[in-house]
């Protein structure tokens, strides 16, 4: 079994309208080679994006999902934290941009549960604020719980420090994060890794993302930011 | 007075030894410089790891140039020589600060940090406000009309945490109380609110109400409900709050 392909074989996949998750808190485990190589295809439109934040802003340079937005490549971005990026806040207000937010711990979760195949959860986060809004509630043992439903996704983008031609994935300290849940969570899973080895070279009980999530693995050397 | 410091400071009489500990962004933070003595716990960053952090600098002087900052990160791969005890390109805490880890730390993916979060296995978490109300409601992530930021992981803090302590200036910017009867900025959580630590007083939730537990010694108990809309009382020994100049 043999997934890896070239970046641009993998890029492919992504289509006009997709649901795109991308890995990452901030650049720490984002898959900015594959987030470069996406923001090349300015023809493949009206994405959404679903990541923790969206990387950094006021750069000299654009970087992360930023970039697909200055492409005009997005409708619509899910996230748990946005911060004062400037460009995604003035795309927002000129209503060009549809904005969810999405409490981090929910987030996580909506993505577990879709690539877990459950149909929803109870969740003490958000009661009585915003975030209930418009959504079933259910008191269980004298507390009140908000029913969130999986968040799934066409296409991962994600990122490790090793991977097998397998897909078999390590990651380093907090590189891990949002990767392995949604990589479990998409129908399409692409996998970028700075290490590529064979089969058998990373330890069975070591992997920590096993690759029967995985569709392709691009071997990027090269450290983006 | 440093404000920020001054609150910071007495954010440390909430630390215990031996608890799991979640310090959010700004001054939160900066009250890891003031752990007593013989004080040891854990801390939560919720993008991945439990265990004692030091802050390493970035290895470049800018972000203006990406040359520069991809040489740094370079620097701080495995292949430099760089892991978990000198601090690493993938080793990032909460606010992004890149950071080296203790003995006995652990590393672990979203869905385990905020299972941490929610699930009661943090004894307390730290964070800032912009209201808090009588009933121990919370406002901490949006002013309404402004830049959105979004909420991040603080709903999830809130919900599961043992102690809710909240680090604020005890005014906003043009004077107006931020202690109020009710909430007006959209919450954050209803009812979790254990403790408020301001530059003023360290106010606590005891029995429902808003106990004043600790004062700032340049201030009367008139001074400081004058800038509280909330209603305050007071314990019948209030301890002098540790100023920091």
């Amino acid at each position: 079994m043999n997934k890896v392909v070239d970046i641009k074989t993998a890029i492919d996949q992504v289509k006009t309208g997709d649901k795109v998750m991308i890995g990452g808190f901030t650049n720490i485990g984002c898959p900015v080679n594959l987030v470069d190589e996406l923001a090349t295809r300015k023809e493949v439109k009206h994405l959404t994006t679903i990541s923790e934040d969206f990387g950094y802003s006021g750069l000299p340079y654009l970087q992360g999902p930023g970039k697909l937005l200055a492409n005009g490549q997005l409708d619509e971005i899910i996230v748990t934290f946005l911060g004062s990026h400037k460009e995604a806040n003035e795309a927002i207000s000129r209503g060009e941009l549809k904005l969810t937010l999405v409490p981090q711990g929910t987030f996580i979760e909506r993505i577990r549960i879709a690539g877990a195949g459950i149909g929803g959860f109870y969740t003490p986060t958000g009661v009585g604020t915003v975030v209930e809004e418009g959504k079933e509630t259910k008191v269980i043992d004298g507390r009140k719980y908000i029913l969130e439903m999986p968040l799934h996704a066409n296409v991962a983008l994600v990122k490790c420090h090793t991977a097998d031609r397998m897909g078999n994935a390590t990651f380093r300290y907090t590189a891990q994060n949002f990767n392995t849940m949604m990589a479990t969570a998409a129908d399409i899973v692409i996998l970028e890794c700075e290490k590529l080895v064979e089969p058998g070279e990373i330890r069975p009980d070591a992997v920590q993302l096993p690759g029967v999530f995985v569709d392709y693995v691009v071997h990027c050397e090269e450290v983006a930011f | 007075m440093n404000t920020r410091h001054t609150i910071a400071k007495n954010i440390a009489r909430f630390f215990e030894n031996d608890t799991f500990v979640n310090l959010g962004v700004g001054i939160p933070t900066l009250s890891a410089n003031y752990v007593p003595e013989g004080v040891e716990f854990l801390l939560h960053a919720e993008c991945g790891f439990a265990g004692e952090e030091t802050v390493v600098p970035f290895p470049w002087e800018s972000l203006d140039d990406r040359d520069e900052v991809i040489r740094g990160m370079k620097a701080l791969s495995d292949e430099a020589g760089c892991d978990w005890r000198t601090g690493h390109r993938d080793l990032c805490d909460a606010s992004n600060s890149l950071v080296k880890l203790g003995p006995g730390a652990a590393c672990f993916d979203s869905s385990i940090s905020f299972a941490m979060a929610r699930g009661g296995h943090l004894d307390m978490t730290v964070l800032g406000g912009l209201q808090v109300d009588e009933e121990g409601n919370l406002a901490n992530w949006m002013v309404p009309g402004k830049t959105t930021n979004g909420m991040g992981g603080a709903m999830d803090l809130v919900s599961g945490a043992k102690k809710v302590v909240v680090a604020m200036e005890h005014c906003s910017k043009s004077g107006e109380a931020k202690i109020l009867k009710k909430c007006t900025f959209p919450l954050t959580a209803v009812a979790c609110v254990s403790a408020i630590v301001t530059e003023l007083a360290v106010i606590e939730f005891i029995d429902g109400k808003m106990v004043v537990t600790a004062m700032n010694p340049n201030i009367t108990k008139e001074e400081l409900q004058a800038k509280t809309e909330a209603a305050l009382t007071f314990a019948e020994q209030i301890d002098v709050m540790d100023i920091v100049e």
